[in-house]
């Protein structure tokens, strides 16, 4: 035989799309975000992304070494973990404190259950809980405000602490627009809403992610937030409650995470609608201001559920399994 | 006349490549005197044929060599006249070895003469003439025509579909078959509406060959019985249960046949081998190829006897730029990759791919992130992530219980892929022991 060739399966020819190629869409949806948490919260956010940037990538490529896996540690997947672990930190969070999450996200979250796609909660989440089991103090009770680059940050509480501990506050149109830009206190990544929104137009334009989970997790939360007001029946202000706090960040980049949100249609429409039944629960029911970390954590044990419930069905077949 | 734009959900929308030959007219490639053809007992889906003639044996074009007893079959006719050389086990593009029949071309093409039929053939006479001239689907799956058109009693018929929805890359040769022989696929679709007591015919062609729509609404423009639906360019258009839900918005039930929901789909090609054979008595002995792919020096598609050697034809037309990285005999989403150009042109032989190692990139296969493409991408709603989960680890069972046998094959799971996995493949590995297990 003078040549040999290539002798492969159907189909012979692929789609140029790769793992590096939508990562690098999610980190170019999250740069907005990151430029605002810069210039609200000074170079101590700069720090904080670079530095957890660094150890997640840093822990996964230690823990492919010592376990003798082949590395793929360019893939971009922990570069995106930290990001998101990051943006999640609150702007007076010490620096080991980025380390622990990176080893809780990476490590024990994301490795130990079989790495990328094998995970069975967001990684950036599960070390946000972590984080805030273990150091609450750190994490949720110094809260600072956003000013241009951080220079005249003073101590204040989140706009969701201020309407939990005061349901008889009165929302200005300042507080709206203050949310909406991001001119408040918050995690580093998630007071600005229109660079958020921004990333998540764009992902959608990329198609990247579905609209599925994020139409009906900010869905979700406004009716019911609205309906379900803290001052009785009908007195919520759904607006503002969609705008403050982490939901666009959990609804774009966190519930759609694919290792852990449904890949079916109607799967996607229920962790949607689950996450913001929780989320309004928590928030106005809970002991704590913010219930968009833990309802996505709760959600992400539903995953393999609806994969199997919601599947949609077959061409040519009828629900029940029987023939057309 | 007005043209109404149809498609179904799902699917995938992979570069065409068809600008590399669909501008071109087909040119006629004729066998070298003393050239060698290679007939397949095996060109078709169902029973093998048996050679009916013997080395040494002189023959006349179009006149059978092979054939079968069993209903599910379509007898092989010799391309050339010239005499039998002998009959060996051959190779044929599918991968399968069979017996075949060498014929030595004489160059002189003397026509083997059919007794005529009555001038309008009765329903038994014209599937018995498709038959005896070995029709079968040119499409590529190679369904024996006279079968398909004979669906069985009970079923009625009301819609027969032409597919003229090419799909698949790089493939134009129906695009050029409805653009040259236009004339001739209205008359063999006439030929199948005869079959069937008021069945309309719809010819269905992507948008993506407007010049062939205009060209076949022109020739329909008398016609009651006919219409011309333009589908959207998405792949796979062309697949038969998925132009029919195009068309009809009815699903082919699962395991059953288009007759389940009244309708008959035939290839382009198919209806003007039908004209051929019913009109002019002439077997199946040529087929339109596509060839083209990177490392082609002339591509186009070329009208080639059955039978002659893929090596011929590629010399015939100039041969390589460059020596080829991946041989493909069918279209890139489902046809074969093959280790040698020696092998025949059979009747399912609508393309030959020549692709440098750019065009047939093959990374290696990485961990799943389940993001979910696949499902949404599956023309048949499977969940192919599941399924391949199934098959890694042996679940055959769960297998069939996620319908992996509802598989349609079309590869747009794996090609939509970010991960590159093998999707597609392991499914149909699988797919295809669990049926021959069940017909066991």
């Amino acid at each position: 035989m003078d040549n040999r060739y290539l002798v492969t399966s159907t189909p012979h020819i692929l789609s140029d799309d790769t793992i590096e190629k939508i990562m690098r869409d999610v980190l170019i949806a999250l740069t907005p975000s990151a430029i605002m948490a810069v210039y609200y919260f000074g170079l101590k956010a700069l720090g904080l992304i670079v530095l957890t940037v660094a150890a997640c990538v840093g822990f996964e490529y230690l823990y492919f070494r010592l376990t003798k896996r082949p590395n793929t540690i360019t893939d971009l997947s922990a570069v995106v973990t930290g990001v998101l672990l990051a943006f999640n930190l609150p702007p007076t969070a010490p620096f080991w404190m980025a380390i622990v999450g990176a080893f809780v996200a990476i490590v024990i979250t994301k490795q130990l259950f079989g790495g990328l796609g094998q995970n069975f909660m967001n990684p950036a989440l599960a070390a946000r809980a972590f984080l805030m089991a273990a150091y609450t103090p750190q994490m949720a009770s110094t809260w600072t405000t956003a000013s241009p680059f951080g220079f005249d940050a003073v101590a204040t509480a989140t706009p969701l602490s201020i309407i939990k501990e005061d349901p008889g506050y009165i929302l200005s149109s300042n507080d709206v627009l203050n949310a909406l830009l991001g001119n408040t206190a918050g995690c580093i990544g998630e007071t600005c809403a229109l660079a958020l929104i921004a990333g998540g137009i764009y992902l959608l334009a990329r198609k990247i992610i579905s609209w599925r989970v994020p139409a009906t997790y900010i869905g979700t939360v406004f009716i019911l937030s609205t309906v379900l007001g803290r001052n009785g029946f009908m007195t919520g202000a759904g607006w503002y409650e969609i705008l403050a706090g982490g939901l666009m960040m959990g609804a774009f980049f966190m519930a759609t995470d694919y290792a852990t949100s449904p890949v079916n249609d109607w799967g996607k429409i229920i962790m949607g609608v689950g996450c913001g039944i929780l989320t309004v629960v928590i928030r106005n029911y809970g002991g704590y201001p913010e219930g968009v970390s833990y309802s996505i954590l709760i959600m992400n044990l539903f995953v393999p559920l609806l994969d199997k419930y919601c599947a949609a069905r077959v061409f040519g077949t009828k629900k029940a399994g029987q023939k057309l | 006349m007005k043209i109404s734009t149809f498609t179904f959900p799902r699917g995938i929308h992979p570069h065409d490549h068809k600008r590399q030959t669909d501008f071109k007219p087909t040119e006629k490639i004729l066998p070298a005197v003393g050239e060698l053809m290679t007939c397949p007992m095996v060109q078709h889906l169902g029973a093998p044929c048996e050679p009916v003639v013997a080395a040494g044996e002189s023959v006349l074009l179009g006149q059978k060599v092979g054939d079968s007893d069993k209903p599910m079959s379509a007898p092989v006719h010799a391309s050339v006249s010239g005499v039998v050389k002998e009959i060996r086990t051959a190779l044929t593009p599918t991968g399968i070895t069979c017996k075949a029949v060498v014929i030595e071309n004489d160059g002189l093409d003397n026509p083997f003469t059919r007794t005529a039929n009555a001038p309008t053939p009765s329903r038994k006479e014209t599937l018995s003439l498709i038959r005896e001239a070995g029709v079968v689907g040119l499409g590529g799956a190679g369904f024996p025509t006279h079968i398909k058109l004979n669906p069985p009693p009970g079923k009625i018929v009301k819609h027969v579909i032409v597919n003229g929805s090419e799909c698949e890359p790089y493939l134009t040769t129906d695009h050029r078959a409805m653009l040259e022989d236009a004339e001739r696929l209205i008359s063999g679709l006439k030929i199948i509406l005869t079959l069937f007591d008021d069945a309309t015919g719809i010819i269905a062609v992507e948008n993506n060959k407007q010049n062939a729509i205009d060209e076949l609404a022109r020739h329909i423009r008398n016609e009651s019985s006919i219409q011309i639906a333009r589908v959207i360019t998405k792949y796979p258009q062309g697949a038969e249960k998925q132009l029919i839900y195009a068309l009809t918005k009815r699903e082919v039930p699962s395991g059953g046949l288009p007759a389940d929901v009244g309708c008959v789909v035939c290839n382009v090609d198919t209806v003007i081998a039908i004209e051929r054979a019913v009109h002019r008595k002439r077997s199946l002995v040529r087929r339109i190829v596509t060839v083209a792919g990177g490392v082609v020096k002339n591509p186009g598609n070329y009208e080639v006897r059955l039978g002659m050697s893929y090596r011929s034809l590629v010399d015939r037309i100039g041969g390589f730029t460059q020596e080829p990285y991946k041989l493909v005999s069918g279209g890139p989403m489902m046809g074969v990759a093959m280790y040698t150009l020696d092998v025949p042109v059979t009747k399912t032989s609508s393309a030959l791919l020549c692709f440098t190692k750019a065009e047939a990139n093959f990374p290696p296969e990485r961990d799943c992130i389940r993001c979910g493409r696949c499902v949404d991408h599956c023309p048949a709603r499977l969940m192919p992530l599941v399924l391949n989960q199934n098959v890694i680890y042996g679940e055959d069972e769960e297998f069939i219980k996620n319908h992996g046998l509802d598989c349609i094959e079309c590869g747009s799971c794996s090609f939509v892929c970010p991960s590159k996995r093998y999707l597609a493949q392991s499914i149909r590995a699988a797919r295809r022991t669990a049926l021959a297990a069940r017909k066991r």
